[in-house]
């Protein structure tokens, strides 16, 4: 053989072939997903699918109850979940140095983070539901759900809190700031357009998460009766209310909601992209 | 002297203590819990009886609670889900981190990123509009001649397999390529400069290299598709079988989400029991996991 002669892998050609194959698969996984969903659920997006509850009296379908619940389980769960998983991240990232806590701390987060969220859901049931004597409630749901996302906020709030310069802290702490102040005026505003991206991350997970929620919020569709109310009473988010009409078989309903879902994703993602894409900016400037 | 400050200082340092400590208190919660629900029945029924017994009649005037087939599928489901989508994955992840033209790869990234965002009962709907009918078609081929096969119309293990191994597609490709492209460029360099076309570099060098970051997204992979309950629910099946492509199925997780709703008394304990099973399978990936990584981690300090 000449040293001219490129060494060649025995399967060259195929193996470029496949490499290729797995890439377009991938992307065409998306464009048919999307384009799928699209195709079939936008026969079904009318003003009554989008501002009415499911009525059996008009036999009518609308999913603005699940809407509504989506939106108050999104809102109770970042209230609770946002300042704890800022306050973990602050004592991994400014209190904690190194030592053994930190080490079981980041073994919880990640754990946290591979389990299912059936688990969740099971898990939710019997500790928030029967324990706590929330019942099928909204707060049972997101309490449940502030448990799922905290591992989300809290890496991703440490990763932010990880490039803030140290030169911010030894400036404030020179002109005699103590820890706390410092925290509270350079070092959590600092790191909030990661926060902000962990926040955007979480209500991702929330307005997909099913499993979790099942036994835990329940699937009551209908609007709430009162504001505060609401938060002990059944509600149902757009995952489940789309489960239930597929497991009905009702497909074109099921559909439009998979088409809300996938929009609202897309725009969760734009959303991401948007705020990461400025602060590479800041930093690259 | 102690101002007010200094008592804030104290009083901040514990709230950011307890902030830490509520992730432990969790995972420890989950687990005492998961525990307490899931023992009960198997005192009660016998752990024999219920792991290795096959028959599943909780409602029965007599009721019968082996978990056995469950377990069985959960476990030759996730290994068929791996089989089929790690290669593709895997692959993927190859051609965005080695192959594809920059610009390329601006686009398919997003696109895995997207992938991983939409909802799981997405796939599940379109599972059964898609993947279902053409696994009856293939169904009724390859059967057409044999009478003693139960027709599932599609809704079995090869179904719910083709929807799992597209659901952990994302997440073993993104891993993977992050571990790709950790590579060093100098051993791609050197690869390059011993004549070997880029083919054999990616497939000899940096594959081998970023080796620990790829069987950390298949395990990554397992434990999404093990834990993965309403995309399958509805494209299983739900018959309790073995675990056979064209058998209609049940997964430990689509067992709880299906009689969870009207269980009682020993049978909801039993369901728990379940999930008790599944927690501990995946409290083993997730000790699998660190191990690796702490593999990983100490093999790059080297």
């Amino acid at each position: 053989m000449s040293i001219y002669e490129k060494k060649k892998h025995p399967f060259e050609a195929v193996l470029y072939g496949l490499i290729y194959f797995a890439g377009a698969f991938a992307a065409l996984l998306l464009v048919g997903i999307i384009g799928y969903v699209a195709v079939k659920g936008i026969g079904s997006i009318n003003p009554t699918f989008l501002t009415t509850v499911k009525s059996i009296a008009n036999g009518t379908f609308g999913i603005l109850g699940y809407m509504v619940n989506t939106l108050y389980i999104i809102i109770i769960t970042l209230l609770i979940a946002t300042p704890i998983g800022i306050g973990a991240a602050v004592y991994l990232t400014e209190y904690a140095k190194g030592g053994k806590l930190v080490t079981i701390i980041e073994f919880a987060t990640e754990t946290l983070s591979g389990i299912p969220s059936i688990i969740f859901g099971l898990f939710g049931m019997v500790f928030f539901g029967q324990t706590l004597g929330l019942g099928f409630s909204i707060l049972c749901g997101s309490l449940t759900l502030t448990l799922m996302i905290l591992p989300i906020i809290i890496r991703t709030t440490q990763e932010a809190i990880k490039t803030v310069p140290e030169s911010y802290r030894q400036g404030a702490l020179g002109l005699g700031a103590q820890k706390w102040r410092i925290i509270r005026t350079i070092v959590v505003p600092s790191a909030l357009p990661g926060i902000v991206t962990a926040v955007i991350l979480a209500i991702g997970r929330i307005v997909g998460e099913s499993a979790a929620l099942l036994f835990t919020a329940g699937s009551v569709y209908l609007l709430p009766q009162g504001l505060f109310s609401h938060l002990l009473s059944s509600g149902g988010t757009l995952t489940i209310g789309m489960y239930l009409e597929m497991a009905e078989g009702n497909t074109d309903n099921a559909f439009g909601i998979a088409l809300v879902l996938v929009v609202l994703v897309l725009l969760i993602n734009a959303a991401t992209k948007l705020i990461t894409g400025r602060i590479n900016k800041k930093k690259g400037a | 002297m102690k101002s007010s400050k200094d008592i804030i200082e104290r009083v901040m340092a514990i709230v950011f203590l307890v902030c830490g400590i509520i992730a432990i208190a969790a995972v420890f919660a989950i687990c005492v819990y998961m525990f307490i629900s899931g023992v009960p029945a198997i005192t009660q029924i016998g752990i024999t009886e219920m792991l290795f017994s096959s028959v599943w009649e909780p409602t029965a005037a007599e009721p019968h609670f082996g978990i056995l087939y469950i377990i069985l599928t959960s476990i030759v489901g996730t290994m068929m889900a791996i089989i089929i989508g790690v290669p593709i994955s895997v692959l993927t992840a190859v051609f965005l981190a080695e192959i594809a033209p920059k610009k390329l790869a601006a686009v398919v990234n997003p696109a895995v990123e997207l992938l991983a965002g939409i909802p799981s009962v997405v796939y599940g709907l379109l599972g059964i509009l898609i993947i279902k009918p053409l696994m009856y078609r293939l169904e009724m081929a390859i059967f057409a001649n044999s009478p003693d096969h139960q027709m599932t119309g599609g809704a079995n293990l090869i179904s719910a397999v083709f929807v799992l191994a597209v659901m952990i597609l994302p997440t073993v490709v993104n891993v993977s390529r992050t571990s790709m492209k950790a590579v060093p460029a100098h051993l791609r360099s050197s690869s390059y400069a011993l004549g070997a076309t880029k083919i054999t570099t990616v497939f000899r060098v940096v594959i081998p290299a970023a080796k620990s970051g790829i069987i950390t997204s298949i395990v990554l992979g397992i434990g999404r598709a093990i834990g993965e309950a309403m995309a399958i629910t509805l494209v299983a099946g739900n018959a309790v079988n073995l675990p056979f492509p064209f058998n209609s199925v049940r997964f430990l997780t689509t067992g709880i989400v299906a009689e969870m709703s009207y269980s009682q008394g020993l049978h909801r304990q039993a369901l728990f029991t379940i999930g008790l099973v599944l927690f501990i399978f995946i409290m083993i990936i997730n000790i699998l996991l660190s191990v690796t990584l702490k593999k990983a981690g100490e093999a790059g300090e080297e």
